[in-house]
């Protein structure tokens, strides 16, 4: 991953399995938001292929592309709800969109997206009119419209209580077994990490490469890397050369 | 005095100062809101749901301006001449006097000049508000930048595409 020719990451080789809630992670600014832009085709690698099975993602013309997104859902970092629409409009756009489904199906689907997310009663909303975590449960909403087979997430808990952050945690669990989802987060809010994370992916800053794959759980405990140790085990003191 | 104010609203100044006017409240209104939702991911957002923010954000802004700015002009032009005529009386000219100058010497083609430079101008207008919208920065301040350079970048193509247009309706007898 590059821009220009600054190197963000280099040599990323993994594999997210279906039905893995897989963690990104790493320290700031080590591209874990890049990352999730490539794998959403939102930037194009420097070299390399993405693939979602058999399909060759960065290769794929318009259509190939477009058709793959539909399976796919996105919950960005702040939300990214369209605030010229209500939380009803927004959710039911990709279903006006990609569906033949008559207004009154499309609005009986919105309001038990909204309720599985906790927000029933919200459609008529707009974004601005309610607090950052409504926000994030009605993108959440939104990235679930068309039922999709991956659903991608941008630091899910950023900005949350821990209270908020655990029940999103929760939802995010139920959501997976609803819909039979894979899940990709991008996160690096270690309670969420160990909560709900069933492999993962360390990027590290210092080599711009993979410092680590596994489950974060192991990882934790068997990493051969200290600092990744140590970055997933922060109440840990840690040795010190003087 | 009909005949300065009426050629020079019908075929010049009712679309050039619709146009300036148009930039600056609805260019720089196109500019922050597309910056905006820039900033905010919600471009990225529509591109992840399979849309293009080209079809979904831009075009029917285009269209809205190409097709308003002549009826926008039209009014000016009205105003602009019903101005002329409460003006008149402090030249000596009567009402009537305004209007059967106004009418005699105005002929269809200025309004026609007027009317078609219209539709490019609001073009330019839509289409400098989105295009520094969709270039804009990530922060506060960039969309601020982003907003002021769709003001100027519009206010400096039309009145560079009018010079183009003068010249060539001279050269069309026009």
């Amino acid at each position: 991953m590059a821009y220009g020719q600054n190197v963000v990451m280099r040599d990323l080789t993994f594999d997210i399995h279906r039905g893995d809630i897989f963690i990104i992670m790493g320290g700031s600014g080590s591209g874990k938001s890049t990352l999730m832009r490539h794998l959403l085709g939102l930037e194009d690698p420097a070299r390399g292929e993405i693939f979602y099975g058999s399909i060759d993602f960065t290769h794929s013309d318009l259509d190939g592309r477009n058709a793959l997104l539909r399976r796919i859902g996105v919950m960005y970092q702040g939300g990214a709800l369209f605030t010229s629409m209500t939380l009803g409009q927004n959710v039911a756009l990709p279903l006006e969109e990609y569906t033949h489904l008559s207004s009154d199906q499309i609005r009986r689907n919105v309001a038990y997206k909204l309720g599985l997310v906790g927000l029933s009663g919200f459609e008529e909303y707009y974004p601005s009119e309610i607090s950052g975590g409504m926000n994030k449960r009605a993108a959440i909403a939104r990235a679930m419209a068309l039922d999709p087979q991956f659903l991608f997430l941008d630091e899910p808990s950023a900005g949350l209580d821990p209270l908020t952050a655990a029940r999103l945690d929760e939802l995010l669990l139920e959501l997976k077994q609803q819909l039979d989802s894979t899940l990709v987060i991008v996160t690096h809010e270690l309670a969420s990490i160990f909560a709900i994370g069933t492999d993962s992916v360390f990027l590290d800053t210092e080599t711009k490469t993979i410092g680590a794959v596994g489950p974060p759980k192991y990882l934790r405990d068997h990493c051969p890397n200290p600092e990744i140790r140590a970055f997933l085990n922060p109440s840990e003191p840690q040795s010190q050369t003087i | 005095m009909a005949t300065l104010v009426g050629v020079a609203m019908a075929r010049e100044l009712g679309c050039i100062m619709t146009g300036i006017i148009m930039s600056g409240r609805t260019g720089a209104s196109f500019a922050a809101e597309i910056g905006s939702m820039k900033a905010s991911q919600e471009i990225d957002a529509l591109r992840t749901l399979g849309l293009s923010p080209m079809d979904f954000l831009v075009l029917p802004r285009l269209i809205a301006m190409v097709l308003m700015m002549p009826l926008l002009t039209i009014y000016g032009n009205v105003v602009g001449m019903i101005g002329g005529a409460v003006l008149a009386p402090g030249f000596g000219i009567s009402f009537q006097q305004y209007y059967d100058q106004l009418v005699s010497s105005v002929h269809m083609t200025n309004y026609f000049a007027g009317v078609v430079k219209s539709f490019f101008f609001g073009a330019i207008v839509a289409g400098a508000g989105c295009l520094m919208g969709m270039q804009s920065g990530n922060s506060a301040s960039a969309v601020g930048q982003a907003t002021t350079s769709a003001v100027v970048a519009a206010i400096t193509a039309i009145i560079a595409l009018d010079a183009v247009f003068a010249f060539m309706f001279t050269a069309l007898g026009i």
